[in-house]
């Protein structure tokens, strides 16, 4: 019963979302105020209905209902309840309906939060959220209905695919589509914009923090598929360059350039309509992402359920959403004149050098990922594509993009001179030359991989800092510091962050070592300043799988500092084996330890791997989600909620 | 129950990536084998490299790589005897050559664009005149601003 209310629910939200994208805009269009005013209402009950049937989908995980088809394909009643909630968006239905949620969720947040949007402004957003709401109640609705019942419900289900089942992975999804869609919010902002024909500076700073928290979550979302990745997967990697990966990393680099452009639009009014163009396009890769995922197009790690039917749907939406928001542009764009005078060397031209170097290294991760199917059907050529290609086409851009970050993040506005900023970061460069050399004096003969990478995420961190300091005024009053705005804090933690991760991962790549053998129980073996001993290796019984657990005894310098307990799994219902590596996190490196096959004479394989600034990558991302974070806090986005409150072309009189 | 538990486990432990037996004695030659298997795609995975991947097909890849350079081939030759029984699908890092120049340019020619008209937006700016800025106001901010004032 709960599930035909839940699957009734769903379909009362399609037609609540049919009737707001259409009535507020016409509101909008003739300036009728209760039109418009109906979009607000008619948003949260959408969420809420949404919400209702999300929830119905869950209670069926939760009681482990084997009459629903998705349900029997994605549980079991001996999973751990965490993955039977996690297993809601674990399949393809249950993660479309997470993505309408979080739409409609977006919506309720504006609806609820605008409250200094001017009404028609306001109404438009909500209409062309809703209309995004639309395509994809549609999609739920006409191809993957998740409460499609069984005639005949089995005892017990199929299970989750047991890589899934993991603590990291079951929050992994939540967070990529809370960014994924949070874009949508962006869109829906530059469609209103463009529709009303006016954008200024408080369009920027409406428009900024929607796309602050997307990144933010973003960051998240894609720092925990990499870690995941990283203690799952058996040997330690934390970046593929797959497909799927891909997908949520450009929306990733475009959402942090429409962040960094809305700052001009915001602050200056000039690079108006490149913004509103940015604003179309990331959200229009958000769409190509589920394309990718959906439609199976592209094979990859993680496409577990795909369908060309399905795929020929999201890219009926893609074409009808960002064609449609093209052909707007094209129209309106002439309608944004850019209004700051600036210079060339200057704060603005700065953000100009970073929206370059993103959106080409976008361009440069999408051309990689589409070629092979491109090259297949162009040239009849069937190759691939993979991490050395990447490796070599995007770095580069990165690379560039460190160089001069501190230098552009000091620049003053309008007009700045080069040699003064950089004078003031000497301090930074000279620290940052200073790490980079006792790195190359401590390694013998190796590549200089190492130190130029650990000397580019120097530099930005410690610029980060001297920038932040620079802030303290000429006498350096720490008290100062204290009342800096959140942004002015955001920007230089956010930076930070960046910095150490790009430092972390020029340290793991280049310093990572490797060890493989057969170990025998009881006879110590040295990898880098370790010392390991297989103690013993036994049989266990998890809750909805059997493990094959080892005990190894670490020591370091002749003391023993712990136990690492690898694992292999065999989840019997999936039937399918997996690896638990075991993981000694420690600040400069981590000791990562897996267990494999018994050999013939009674010893174990067992791979060690010493991973130097691993815990980095990830401490780098919380920096830059916390700098987000900051800067969302920052007071001037709720001052200026009531800036423009009366719309320039008055309200008519009641 | 148990035993049959006992069987599927047996029949789906998992196999890892190089195997300690498939290491070779010399650590320069194995060291070379290691970085041209990172480069060459296991057939049968999605995106693994056959260094990382635990298929048989990866293993009997990685062994008849380390059978070539054992064999005294270059990286170049034991890569083109690969390719050339298995296709360029195998190359992670396509070729440059033919239609994949557009591959390997679309990034720096993209760039040039992108920066042309990124420069020459900014020439733009830096050169209008400052009137642009204090063109004045409309009509209707103009009473806005009265009304502020008034307050």
């Amino acid at each position: 019963m709960i599930t035909e209310l839940g699957h009734f629910a769903l379909i009362l939200a399609f037609f609540v979302a049919i009737v707001q994208s259409v009535v507020p805009l016409i509101g909008a269009a003739k300036n009728w105020t209760g039109w418009m005013a109906f979009a607000e209402p008619a948003a949260i009950v959408q969420f809420l209905l949404t919400a209702f049937s999300f929830g119905a989908l869950m209670w069926a995980f939760i009681a482990s209902d084997f009459s629903l088809r998705i349900v029997v394909e994605n549980s079991h009643s001996a999973k751990p309840m965490l993955y039977k909630i996690s297993g809601t968006w674990g399949n393809h239905e249950g993660s479309m309906l997470l993505w309408v949620l979080i739409v409609t969720l977006f919506g309720a947040m504006a609806a609820f939060f605008g409250g200094g949007l001017p009404p028609s402004l306001k109404a438009r957003v909500l209409s062309v959220q809703s209309a995004i709401g639309v395509a994809f109640f549609a999609f739920i609705l006409f191809t993957s209905n998740p409460f499609d019942r069984l005639a005949i419900a089995p005892f017990d289900g199929r299970d989750l695919n047991p890589l899934l089942q993991d603590p990291g992975l079951a929050f992994h999804p939540p967070f990529l589509y809370l960014g994924y869609v949070g874009l949508s919010m962006a869109f829906s902002f530059a469609i209103a914009a463009l529709i009303e024909g006016r954008i200024d500076a408080a369009w920027g700073r409406w428009v900024r923090p929607w796309t602050l928290a997307a990144w933010v979550f973003l960051t998240i979302g894609i720092a925990l598929g990499s870690w995941w990745a990283y203690y799952e997967l058996g040997w330690g990697g934390f970046w593929f360059w797959d497909p799927v990966e891909n997908a949520s990393f450009m929306p990733w680099l475009l959402a942090a350039a429409l962040l960094h452009s809305a700052i001009v639009v915001e602050k200056r009014e000039a690079l108006k309509s490149w913004t509103i163009l940015l604003a179309i396009i990331a959200f229009g890769f958000s769409l190509i992402g589920t394309f990718i995922v959906r439609s199976g197009l592209l094979t990859s790690v993680h496409a577990f359920a795909n369908d060309p039917e399905r795929g020929v749907f999201i890219l009926f939406i893609l074409v009808i959403f960002i064609g449609g928001a093209l052909t707007l542009f094209a129209a309106r764009a002439q309608a944004m004149e850019a209004k700051g005078v600036f210079g060339m060397v200057s704060r603005e031209s700065a953000l100009i050098v970073n929206n370059v170097l993103l959106a080409v290294s976008c361009f440069v991760v999408f051309v990689g990922t589409m070629w092979p199917m491109v090259a297949e059907m162009m040239f009849d050529r069937k190759l691939s594509v993979g991490a050395p290609f990447f490796n070599a086409a995007f770095s580069p851009f990165m690379v560039v993009l460190g160089l001069v970050l501190p230098i552009g993040a000091m620049l003053p506005w309008k007009r700045g001179r080069i040699g003064k900023t950089v004078w003031s970061l000497r301090y930074a460069f000279g620290l940052a030359l200073a790490v980079s050399l006792l790195v190359w004096a401590m390694q013998t003969g190796r590549s200089a991989l190492g130190p130029v990478g650990l000397f580019l995420g120097a530099w930005i961190a410690f610029g980060a800092v001297v920038d932040i300091w620079s802030r303290t005024g000429r006498n350096g009053s720490l008290k100062r510091l204290f009342r800096l705005p959140g942004a002015d804090w955001g920007k230089a933690v956010a930076h930070t962050g960046l910095g150490v991760t790009i430092f972390a991962i020029a340290g793991l790549t280049a310093w990572e070592a490797e060890d493989i053998r057969v170990a025998q129980p009881n006879q110590p073996f040295d990898v880098g300043q370790f010392t390991l001993t297989l103690q013993d290796v036994r049989q266990v019984e998890g809750p909805n799988y059997f493990s094959t657990t080892a005990d190894v005894l670490i020591a370091k310098n002749g003391q023993p500092i712990g136990t690492l307990h690898p694992e292999k799994r065999d989840y019997p219902v999936a039937r399918m084996p997996t690896t638990e590596a075991a993981i000694d996190y420690r600040f400069l490196g981590d000791l990562y330890v897996v267990i494999g096959d018994q050999q013939a004479d009674g010893g174990w394989v067992m791979r060690t791997y010493i991973k130097p600034l691993a815990n980095w990558i990830w401490a780098g991302c919380i920096l830059m989600a916390l700098g987000g974070v900051l800067s969302l806090c920052d007071r001037r986005f709720r001052v200026a909620a009531g800036a423009r409150k009366t719309p320039v072309g008055g309200v008519p009189a009641e | 129950m148990k035993r049959l538990v006992l069987i599927l486990m047996m029949l789906a432990t998992p196999m890892f990536a190089v195997q300690p037996d498939e290491v070779l004695d010399d650590p320069v030659l194995e060291q070379r084998a290691r970085d041209l298997s990172t480069g060459l795609r296991c057939l049968v995975c999605r995106n693994e490299s056959i260094d990382e991947s635990n298929a048989d097909l990866a293993r009997d890849l990685r062994l008849l790589l380390r059978e070539r350079l054992v064999a005294g081939d270059t990286d170049e030759q034991a890569i083109a005897f690969i390719v050339d029984r298995y296709g360029e699908y195998v190359l992670l890092k396509p070729t440059t050559s033919g239609s994949n120049v557009f591959l390997w340019l679309a990034g720096p020619i993209m760039l040039l664009i992108a920066a042309g008209v990124g420069l020459n937006f900014l020439r733009n700016r830096a050169r209008a005149h400052a009137s642009v800025e204090t063109k004045g106001l409309s009509a209707a901010e103009k009473e806005r601003l009265r009304q502020i004032l008034e307050d």
